[in-house]
């Protein structure tokens, strides 16, 4: 049989081939660099990634921002100044956001950063802003518990998505058997804590909930699409709530086409799957499915309309579709444009107490507010995916739903409350009437 | 916001009541007006058109409902017209069956939700419980054992009496017995008989059936209601131990395909090469152009597309592999830290190449029909892609495995990895030797990727995923033996089936870890250690 093979003659390599194959190492990483800027100008951080296991939904935000930039500087800049975008890339590395933040802030001094997706690149660049104090836009849906001054969580709160499509599940669907499945992290563990806690609250028994976790990037699914089928199948209606995060979606999506799950018999609904999502994925067998967001790019609003026009037209490209990460930065950027406006200043302190109160209109019809704990008011949204990849609205909340900081549902945080305004604080204890009730 | 008139299929008859009460007085009959209701784009009037054709016996409540089934139902707002999009690209106005020319552009397809699925599937299996076709009746006889609708009794009678099919024939008399257990008032011998044929058929749902059954029932049927699931519940258990060994199979089948080239890059060669995975993902993205191309120029070979796919992978990549080991391998042999960094880099130049031109996200690549679907053995489910990939695994082995000993660079390589110098004497140019093992090896992972993009994302990272696990195969199974790689896999596979289970997936993936690290103390050169003078080579 065959041998390992070893080289008696192997060449010595030289220095300077060395030297060639890191250089063109480094420019294949080569991150985006910022050019030198006047004085003249705002310059406003994004910290997204480009590269890495996350730049596959993050690289969409970083042009999100560019383009708002772009729309703000042709209506005349902000403060009379033009706007300068800053792009740095942490590479999907934790560690990483929080040195590009350090040097976004005291290098490139700019007065406010849009920018991670993952709790834990949030939870990682936290300490940064808090101790160089500047003004962090967080655009994604998280698992709340989290309420800090430096930062504005433009994304879905649990209680803005969640409870929400539970609800509507448990009302117009009449289910009764509970699936729930994540990616195993924080966002995940926690939100399945939540709705745990609020599905027992409701009455649902401990065998009918069947909780799983999967490693990121899961991409075998037969064992657990196959339990997933037996549970739904003692005639209870069952339905599946997915928080499975990224890439581990589509071969998850695929075994249940593949298996003959039909939404129709155990309807999936997904915190973590938009448009952006299932571009990558032929839909037909996902008919009927569904996601809960705060945004759809289907959703028919004037406001919306000219939104994905001008996004199509920003980013050349007729078929690019929009999410609802997106439509939190185009809300958050909004919000701070106006804060800067009514504060006539960039300065971090000023703006950071302007920005609660502040309202803008959000892209399907409604106006969304900052409120004191640094989330804000959404409205919900239930759709079922359409075979164009697109999301038939089914139901919504009647109104907006304001964002707790603090879940209702958990024993050690139902308690707390975050108010940046009155109480200066964020994780006031209602109950000891005290700052520092738990949490960070 | 949704109406709840005709929340469920079986208040229909009173829901029709009420709409012939309101619509007799206007000028058109049931039907047409049924129909006009699709227009207004309400889920609530969806609801009860449907239930409207569904007992009409209007010819055409087939077509319209099937068609809205399929997204193929046109209704126009403005004009409030309904039309049929029929699959052979001809229209005809739904109301009256008449041909038209052309769906104005203002029509949109009716929408429908799961509620509405579950109520348009009911009223097609009512519709076609006496379709000429057996596999529609077979069909229609499945959907009345799940929703074991006492008003379909009669039909269901009606059509066993006169069925020939015997495949159809036990369909319905499975949907009778579902029906009589749920009837209140079916006799105790009913319902005992109606056990036994549930029992017989075995099944999840068949089981489902058995402990939905509830309210006031004697203490005969509710102990052979008990036995019957004690039975169904064992036989179910033991093929499911039959499912995981299937799935363990599939699992390590896409675990041999992406270890086999490591196999000869790292295990013949000897060079650790991070950039695999990347070989891997570049195979995957020839096959989205491939059907990208297809797509644009000449639809109707779409089915053919990955038998296209895997020559072009393979050229690809091993044309990149070679490239790769010209330019910067062939620099390192003997260096494995230094090959490990520059390997590792080149895998971050790569996928970032990719990433530039193909953008971040994901790409869609679809399964040929061939490929879809799945078919049942028993009570397992195989599905169609997972066993096309495991033949296809098996046959790249086979042919790499002839390959290797049946041609003369099978024979080059064969010489160079076990003797360079000798090879070297006796003729053999051992530096292209070198470029086209390494080459062959990334070709093979190219191929991998054809296979690969029917299961997984097609995206940057694609590679990233598979590179632990095929260096795990590769060095469990013993480096430098492709047998070795082959039993590798399919014991990872099946072991890993086999403890998801129960320890779940995220602690199963760290039990593997484990134990492969406990088995390497043990064994450190793998299953199949290679033996003789050439180890010390």
């Amino acid at each position: 049989m065959l041998t390992q093979l070893t080289h008696d003659i192997a060449t010595p390599l030289t220095r300077r081939r060395w030297l060639a194959a890191t250089a063109g190492l480094a420019l294949g990483l080569a991150a985006f660099t910022s050019a030198k800027a006047a004085d003249d100008t705002i310059k406003v951080g994004v910290l997204h990634s480009l590269s890495g296991t996350m730049a596959i939904s993050e690289t969409t935000l970083k042009d999100t921002i560019l383009f708002l930039i772009d729309e703000q500087n042709k209506k005349g800049g902000v403060l009379g100044k033009k706007l300068e975008a800053v792009v740095v890339d942490p590479a999907s590395n934790w560690p990483l956001f929080a040195e590009k933040a350090r040097e976004l802030i005291t290098k490139d001094k700019v007065a406010v950063v849009f920018g991670c997706w993952t709790s834990v690149s949030r939870k990682s660049v936290l300490p940064v802003f808090k101790e160089l104090n500047s003004i962090l836009f967080y655009p994604v849906q998280y698992e709340g518990e989290e309420s800090e001054r430096n930062v504005f969580y433009t994304g879905a709160a649990p209680n803005q998505q969640a409870i929400p499509a539970v609800d509507y599940l448990m009302k117009d669907e009449k289910v009764k058997r509970w699936v729930l499945a994540g990616t195993d992290y924080v966002y995940p563990r926690t939100t399945n804590k939540i709705l745990e806690a609020y599905l027992k609250s409701k009455g649902v028994k401990q065998e009918d909930i069947m909780i799983n976790y999967t490693p990121f990037g899961h991409s075998d699914w037969q064992t657990i699409v196959a339990d997933i089928k037996k549970f739904g199948s003692t005639g209870k209606k069952t339905a599946v709530v997915s928080t499975i995060n990224g890439d581990a979606n589509v071969p998850f999506y695929k075994e249940l086409g593949n298996q003959g799950i039909k939404a129709t018999d155990i309807p999936v609904v997904a915190f973590s799957v938009g448009e952006e999502e299932l571009a990558g994925i032929d839909t037909k067998p996902l008919l009927g499915h569904l996601a809960a967001w705060n945004y759809f790019q289907s959703i028919k609003t004037p406001e919306n309309d000219k939104f994905i026009k001008a996004w199509q037209a920003y980013t050349k490209n007729p078929k690019r579709v929009t999410n609802d990460p997106m439509e939190a930065h185009v809300i958050g950027f909004d919000m701070w444009v106006k804060a800067v406006e009514k504060a006539k200043s960039v300065d971090a302190d000023k703006v950071i107490d302007a920005l609660p109160g502040i309202e803008a209109k959000n892209l399907t019809g409604g106006t969304s507010k900052m409120l004191p704990n640094h989330h804000i008011t959404k409205p919900v949204f239930i759709g079922e995916i359409k075979a164009n990849g697109q999301f038939d609205v089914v139901w919504k909340t009647p109104g907006l739903v304001a964002g707790d900081a603090w879940s209702k549902e958990l024993e050690g945080s139902k308690d707390l409350i975050g108010d940046w305004v009155g109480k200066k604080c964020g994780n006031y204890n209602t109950k000891t009437n005290k700052c520092g009730g738990q949490g960070s | 916001m949704l109406a709840n008139v005709a929340r469920n299929f079986r208040a229909l008859p009173f829901a029709i009541l009420l709409i012939f009460a309101t619509v007799l007085p206007a000028m058109a009959g049931p039907f047409e007006d049924a129909v006009g209701k699709f227009a207004n784009d309400e889920y609530s009037d969806t609801e009860e058109a449907v239930g409207v054709l569904a007992i009409g016996g209007n010819p055409l409540a087939y077509t319209i409902i099937s068609a809205l089934q399929d997204g193929r139902l046109m209704a126009d707002p403005d004009s409030k017209k309904v039309y049929v999009s029929q699959p052979d690209g001809k229209n005809i106005d739904a109301a009256t069956g008449a041909a038209v020319d052309t769906i104005p552009d203002s029509a949109a397809a009716v929408r429908l939700n799961n509620r509405l699925r579950r109520t348009v599937e009911a009223a097609l299996g009512g519709l076609t419980l006496l379709s000429p076709d057996p596999a529609k009746r077979i069909q229609a006889a499945q959907s009345v054992f799940k929703t074991h609708d006492e008003t379909m009794l009669p039909v269901v009678d009606g059509a066993l009496a006169k069925e020939t099919n015997k495949g159809a024939k036990l369909a319905f008399t499975e949907a009778r017995a579902a029906i009589l257990l749920f009837k209140p008032d079916a006799t105790d011998v009913e319902k005992l008989e109606a056990i036994a044929t549930i029992k017989t058929r075995g099944d999840q749902e068949a089981l489902a059936l058995l402990t939905g059954l509830t309210g006031d029932q004697s203490p005969a049927i509710v102990g052979a209601a008990a036995n019957a699931t004690a039975s169904i519940q064992r036989s179910l258990a033991l093929w499911s131990t039959v499912q995981n060994a299937w799935y363990g199979l599939s699992l390590g089948s896409v675990l041999l395909l992406a270890a086999i080239g490591l196999a000869i890059t790292f295990g013949v060669m000897g060079v650790i090469n991070m950039a695999h995975g990347e070989m891997v993902m570049i195979g995957a993205y020839v096959t989205f152009v491939v059907q990208e191309t297809i797509r644009t120029r000449y639809p109707q070979l779409f089915d053919y597309s990955l038998l296209m796919a895997v020559p072009l992978a393979f050229i690809v990549a091993g044309a990149i592999g070679i490239l790769i080991e010209r330019s910067i391998i062939r620099f390192l042999y003997g260096r494995p830290l230094e090959t490990l960094l520059a390997t590792w880099g080149l895998s971050l130049v790569l996928q970032q190449a990719v990433r530039t031109m193909f953008g971040p996200t994901n790409r869609e690549v679809g399964n040929p029909s061939w490929m879809s679907g799945a078919f049942e053995i028993g009570q397992i489910t195989i599905t169609y892609n997972r066993l096309w990939i495991l033949c296809f695994t098996l046959a790249v082995f086979a042919i790499l495995l002839a390959m290797l000993r049946y041609t003369a660079l099978g024979l080059e390589m064969r010489a160079v990895t076990q003797n360079r110098r000798m090879a070297a004497s006796m003729g053999i140019a051992t530096s292209r030797v070198d470029a086209l093992t390494f080459g062959l090896g990334s070709g093979i992972a190219g191929i991998a990727g054809v296979a690969l993009s029917q299961i997984d994302n097609v995206s940057p990272n694609l590679g990233q995923s598979y590179i632990i696990d095929s260096f795990m195969v590769v060095v469990f199974g013993g480096v430098g033996n492709l047998w070795g790689t082959l039993v590798g896999a399919f014991t990872l596979g099946i072991a890993n089936k086999f403890l998801e289970p129960v320890a779940g997936a995220v602690l199963g993936k760290i039990a593997i870890l484990v134990l492969i690290i406990l088995f390497i103390q043990k064994r450190p050169r793998g299953l199949f250690a290679l033996k003789g003078r050439a180890v010390e080579a």
